[in-house]
């Protein structure tokens, strides 16, 4: 077998023994549980309201759905991004700083071969928790309220994209620095991004073009927070994107590019750990 | 480079900062022998071993395993290595964890489940094959870090300080073992504290000072017969020290206490009637066998090499 699968499945295997997966995934069906019931009593509103107003307003009602939906949305993509620092932040720096790492690194693979099969893994196990939570959140929503957005497969294809960029990054850095400083570094750029993109957003209400820039050379730092835009741009209501603005909707859209730009970015980032990883002492 | 040697190293180098952890090693380790690899702590062992491992890069030099470059693939797959403070995937069982390096080191499948169950029995963790690591004492770690060196029979195999957490029969055990894989061929390159370990099983060693290699002993020719000896007499003048030079030499006398160093305990008994008919009063004579210790403390200094 290639030692990039053995090495995924070991990865993976680390994540169930571990217990990383069940915590995850109980937590991750609680949160599941609690907006059920929420868009279940949210519904029922919606609905009085709707009845009790003149003919034409149904309109309001996919409005609140599509907003409800991205609401989770945006939080599932929150959460997903822990998951993917908290993954890959002790991985490579725990195993160097325990030794584990040296009856490994002596068997006859590359040491790319650590890197690709680690990052494999994870990526498996970021896809199978935005399968259950943002597949939950829109199926929940599909069977109470027989919604669904427009453009899902490739909203929720970019918002894993923006999982796997912060997960990419966390196993870069993890290859140097140690897993408290890794966590540090990858929260403080989320953070960045997330500012920059709320700076953007604003800015694009106030036609401020000082601002727009300033969120997008953050978005060319980490592209993340603007990969979610682009997800919650692909899932918004046609109404929304003629209004342009919404809390978890986008009003200055990142274009096409920087979805190209994220793909680049994320490969470049890879190649740097793989690089930082083979110069490393270990 | 010559394929005769196991290992071979040519003014072999690593400076972290300005500070040489290894400052020159060359030495040659020939295939099929067991090589002590003995220095004082911080000395620069556990870095020459990555160093040829290829988990440190060298600032500079040459070294080679098995004839190729550190570093080869090929080379790779026919070595085993025991790190120093073995650390590993706690969360795996026994089995599962001799399968993982099995894979890595591209192993058939029916091989690899043969060579478990040999290995697993041999080291004595048969038992404990479907228990995760997490529940192991330190010196089941060990042997299971041992038969994980050994999976794949291997040319040469690193064993960084196999025997620390052991008790005796670990230790035992794992001296047998060594035994064993020298006679099936395999080079063996052993870092160790125990000095008694290094006498009884290795064919020579090196000693290291600051990364250099201050001398080789080969432990074979080792004369282990020579020995000192301490007699304590009382009454003897200074004209009858010289005849013990029939006996031996470096003959010293410190008020009471004669040191000499003899070939053979055949001369004892002669000694004493000597010392007895010169009317000496003699009161103890205690033979010192020249350990690898005092050698070593002679080689690298009481101060350690610090």
């Amino acid at each position: 077998m290639n030692p990039i699968f053995i090495l995924a499945k070991l990865t993976f295997r680390e994540a169930i023994r571990r217990r990383i997966l069940l915590a995850g995934f109980a937590l991750g069906i609680s949160f599941l549980i609690i907006y059920s019931i929420g868009l279940h009593f949210i519904l029922i509103q919606v609905r009085q309201v709707i009845a009790n107003s003149a003919p034409g307003q149904n309109v309001m009602n996919v409005e609140s759905q599509n907003t409800f939906l991205m609401a989770g949305l945006y939080a599932i993509t929150f959460l997903s991004i822990a998951m993917a620092a908290l993954l890959g932040a002790d991985t490579l720096a725990g195993e160097i700083n325990s030794g584990t790492i040296q009856t490994i690194a002596t068997k006859p693979i590359r040491r790319a071969d650590v890197i690709l099969g680690k990052w494999l893994g994870f990526a498996t196990l970021l896809a199978l928790y935005q399968l259950l939570m943002a597949g939950g959140a829109v199926l929940s929503m599909y069977i109470q309220a027989h919604y669904t957005p427009d453009h899902l497969l490739s909203g929720l294809g970019l918002i894993y994209l923006e999982a796997l960029i912060v997960m990419t990054i966390t196993l870069m850095c993890s290859a140097y620095f140690s897993a408290l400083a890794t966590g540090g570094i990858v929260f403080g750029l989320y953070g960045l991004a997330f500012i920059g993109g709320w700076i953007e957003q604003i800015g694009a209400v106030l036609h401020n073009s000082t601002a727009v820039q300033i969120g997008i050379i953050t978005s060319l730092i980490i592209p993340s927070e603007s990969l979610w835009r682009r997800a919650a741009f692909e899932m918004q209501t046609p109404l929304a994107g003629v209004l342009g603005i919404s809390p978890f909707g986008a009003s200055s859209v990142p274009s096409p590019l920087m979805v190209i730009y994220a793909i680049i970015y994320l490969c470049s980032t890879l190649g740097f750990a793989v690089r930082i990883f083979q110069k490393r002492d270990l | 480079m010559s394929v005769d040697y196991a290992i071979e190293t040519d003014q072999l180098r690593k400076v972290f900062g300005d500070y040489a952890a290894v400052k020159s090693l060359t030495l040659q380790v020939m295939q099929g022998e067991v090589f002590g690899f003995l220095g004082p702590n911080g000395a620069g062992k556990t870095t020459s071993i990555k160093m040829l491992l290829s988990l440190t890069a060298s600032t500079s030099g040459v070294a080679s395993l098995l004839g190729k470059p550190v570093g080869n693939r090929d080379v790779m797959g026919r070595i085993g290595f025991l790190p120093e403070h073995f650390r590993f995937q706690e969360w795996l069982t026994a089995n599962e964890f001799l399968l993982l390096h099995g894979q890595l080191l591209n192993m058939q499948a029916n091989d690899l489940t043969a060579r478990i169950d040999e290995l697993l029995e041999r080291v004595g963790l048969a038992e404990y094959r479907n228990k995760q690591l997490r529940t192991f004492s330190k010196g089941m770690l060990q042997r299971i870090g041992l038969a994980q060196a050994l999976l794949n029979r291997p040319a040469l195999v690193f064993l960084d300080e196999p025997t620390s957490g052991l008790d005796p029969v670990g230790r035992r055990l794992v001296r047998d073992i060594i035994h064993e894989v020298r006679a099936q061929g395999t080079s063996v390159f052993l870092n160790s504290h125990l000095l008694s370990e290094i006498e009884v099983t290795c064919d020579r060693v090196a000693f290291i000072r600051h990364g250099e290699v201050v001398r080789i002993l080969d432990l074979k020719t080792l004369d282990t017969n020579q020995t000192s000896v301490t007699i304590r007499v009382s009454q003897l003048s200074a004209e009858p020290l010289a005849g013990l030079s029939q006996w031996g030499k470096d003959i010293q006398m410190d008020g009471e206490h004669i040191s000499m160093v003899i070939q053979s305990d055949a001369v004892l008994p002669e000694i004493t009637r000597y010392l007895v008919a010169q009317k000496g009063e003699v009161y103890a004579i205690t033979p010192n066998r020249m350990s690898l210790e005092d050698i070593f403390i002679e080689t690298v200094g009481k101060d350690g090499g610090l």
